[in-house]
């Protein structure tokens, strides 16, 4: 084990990384209030420094000296465990995301990833897949029934949206050469997609981009997908009873979540640090960090997305949302990989699998849709099996 | 000690003292919770293994979604610490114990001494695992194992089935 | 590491699993014992797939992950219905037939 490359420049790289994370969340916080204020023609918060830029620094001193409250009635140890349990997963995910080519420094050729594990897009799935205990626990041990009330909602949400998820990557895996490294690896699948948009995972697997980027937001917990905490019905769902720098933790969990959602997707569907060439402009110094510029800024634009679609999209009902997960989603991704792999073993070409995808998916929209309108019967908004799945719960939300 | 011998008697300490919370909580959430931490603490053996496929598919079936769906049903049905009424008595449970570090000489016993095949002492030499990678996996399960996973997807759309009809019925007979 | 080693791990977790089944009467806790053994004969597999320099043992695993999720589907849905039904789920009270 030599102390550079083994040592110190992997220290130097998570260092990076878990700072830039932390600022980003900052970034987005204020982001976020900037941008939902212009969306509403208004101002967002303006007066702490230049543009109101000093605001997340202002919240948080502000979340620091709040008294760090824990009520009677929880139970404690599962209470104070569950903000570090979202907040764990948010932050060792982004170890396998490649955010940028490679630099040449002192002799090394440096990888912009902490870790190119050969596994790499399993082990984003494993990770991401965890982040439900934190929501569920804070809910239980929260002993409310509103908490109670999200957590039962987060779980079977997330679960629901996890299929979706990873089967939303197989088309992509499916595709992905394994001559130049295991297919598993989100370095391999970022090399593999070429400088040009047109050969960028997006176009070829577009229905699948979509169903992903939906069943991400999910994953998330935001807007049009925030059932878990939804105040007008659940007050703040499950992390009602937190306060201070814990309740502070779920906030940051979830922008975190959001950011390396987004670093995710552009390194599986939006080429990477791929940009028309741009990436192998200058020397092997300056092209590693304008590859790692044009990622960070795909994944900067991606964020305002996020932003977009939550001050655009009302929020889903409870029936609404496990139908369109199971219902439309579902179905998508699965077509998706029986077309891609039919069309990529008779044809060979992405133009014919990128169109074929985008023909079934619509074929099957039609089809699930029409059977939807056909099977409606006049009945309460909530169906009966929902009904004896939570019985309490959706009484409550009657 | 080499590395690996260090993280073996980690994970190995972790699992085992998971397993034993696992049997000794008294509350259902926090013995799920045990659980977890030793399906976690196998994953790092199996990737010690060299095994980094199985690994990763043990935390997304086992702690992603076998567990989510034990922790939503003991939240679900509010289960609590079960009444005294059903306890067992401390006879038994002693009398359990003892066959227990019965069962445990025994297999130990076997583990030791079973290894007689001499292609398994053989190939312990070769620690380096070429022909177990995830590209192996993936070629004997669509080849040689192509029936067997059928069959095991016959499997799950069974449990489906079974499901969906145990609660539907359910949901009869209450109305 | 041994193969013994790992051997002798997954004999004692094994163990366990039997244990918590013989002394634990609530049905949630038996059904995670079991989850307990099946992971233990897992971790044999994977530790004699390694030695042999074989991938069949991991494969099993995979077969036996996937049982195990089935398993937990029905047996959770029965531990549902029978709460509904008797409102307990302790084994030693839910002992009769056509109950």
């Amino acid at each position: 084990m030599e102390l550079l490359p083994d040592i110190i420049i992997p220290i130097i790289k998570i260092l990076f990384i878990a700072h830039l994370l932390i600022i980003g969340v900052m970034a987005m916080i204020w982001a976020e209030r900037r941008v939902s204020g212009w969306m509403q023609d208004r101002l967002g918060p303006n007066r702490v420094g230049p543009q109101g830029l000093l605001q997340p620094i202002a919240d948080g001193l502000k979340f620091m000296f709040k008294e760090d409250l824990i009520p009677n009635h929880v139970d404690k140890p599962l209470y104070v465990l569950a903000p570090a349990m979202l907040l764990v997963p948010a932050l060792i995910t982004v170890a396998v995301v490649p955010f940028g080519s490679s630099i040449e420094l002192f002799g090394e050729t440096i990888n912009l990833q902490i870790a190119d594990i050969n596994i790499g897009i399993l082990y984003v799935l494993a990770i991401t897949s965890l982040g439900v205990y934190g929501v569920v626990l804070g809910a239980w041990a929260s002993n409310n029934k509103y908490s109670l009330l999200g957590g039962l909602r987060s779980s079977a949400q997330m679960i629901s949206y996890e299929l979706t998820l990873g089967l939303g990557i197989i088309g992509v895996l499916m595709l992905t050469d394994s001559a130049t490294g295991s297919a598993l690896s989100l370095r391999t699948i970022a090399i593999e997609q070429g400088a040009y948009l047109w050969q960028w995972n997006f176009l070829i697997h577009f229905p699948a981009f979509l169903a992903f980027t939906t069943a991400m937001f999910a994953e998330t917990n935001r807007l049009p997908f925030d059932l878990a905490e939804a105040e007008q019905e659940l007050v703040a769902g499950y992390h009602t009873e937190y306060s201070s720098m814990k309740f502070a933790m779920f906030f940051m969990a979830e922008y975190m979540n959001m950011i390396v959602g987004s670093a995710v997707v552009v390194t599986l569907f939006l080429g990477g640090w791929h940009f028309f060439g741009l990436e192998n402009v200058g020397g092997p110094v300056w092209s590693g960090l304008i590859s790692f510029g044009i990622f960070f800024v795909k994944t900067a634009i991606f964020l305002f997305v996020f932003i977009w679609v939550r001050w655009t999209l009302p929020r889903f009902r409870y029936d609404q949302l496990m139908n369109f997960g199971w219902k439309f989603l579902l179905p998508i991704v699965l077509t998706s990989i029986v077309v891609t792999g039919t069309l990529w073993i008779t044809t060979g070409s992405r133009l014919v699998v990128g169109i074929g995808n985008v023909v079934a998916a619509f074929i099957v929209v039609s089809i699930v849709a029409g059977l939807l309108v056909m099977n409606k019967a006049p009945e309460p908004a909530i169906p009966d099996n929902d009904r004896q799945i939570t019985p309490s719960a959706l009484d409550a939300i009657e | 000690m080499n590395p690996e011998q260090i993280l073996f008697i980690l994970f190995g300490a972790v699992s085992l003292i998971g397993a034993i919370a696992v049997i000794s909580f008294r509350h259902p959430i926090y013995s799920a919770l045990s659980l977890i931490v030793t399906f976690f603490a196998q994953a790092g053996l199996f990737v010690l293994l060299g095994a980094h496929f199985v690994a990763a598919v043990q935390v997304i079936v086992y702690a992603g979604a076998i567990m989510v769906l034990f922790l939503f049903v003991i939240m679900l049905l509010n289960l609590g610490t079960l009444s005294a009424k059903g306890a067992m008595s401390r006879k038994l449970k002693g009398f359990a114990v003892i066959l227990g570090i019965l069962l445990a000489i025994e297999g130990v016993y076997i583990a030791v001494n079973a290894i007689n095949d001499p292609a398994v002492a053989s190939a312990e030499t070769a620690t380096e695992s070429v022909n177990t990678t995830t590209y192996n996996i993936g070629e004997l399960l669509f080849n040689e194992y192509l029936l067997p996973f059928e069959v095991t997807s016959l499997i799950l759309l069974a449990a489906l089935i079974g499901v969906i009809v145990l609660v539907k019925r359910g949901n009869q007979e209450e109305n | 590491m041994p193969l013994e080693a790992y051997l002798i791990l997954s004999a004692l977790l094994f163990t366990i699993g039997v244990v918590g089944v013989l002394i634990r009467r609530n049905a949630i806790i038996i059904f995670m014992c079991i989850e307990l053994m099946l992971n233990a004969a897992n971790l044999a597999f994977v530790a004699i797939s390694r030695s042999l320099g074989e991938a069949s043992g991991q494969v099993f695993v995979i077969f036996v992950m996937a049982v195990a999720a089935a398993e937990v589907a029905i047996g959770l849905a029965i531990i549902v219905s029978v709460f509904k039904h008797r409102q307990t789920i302790n084994v030693d009270e839910v002992n009769s037939l056509k109950g």
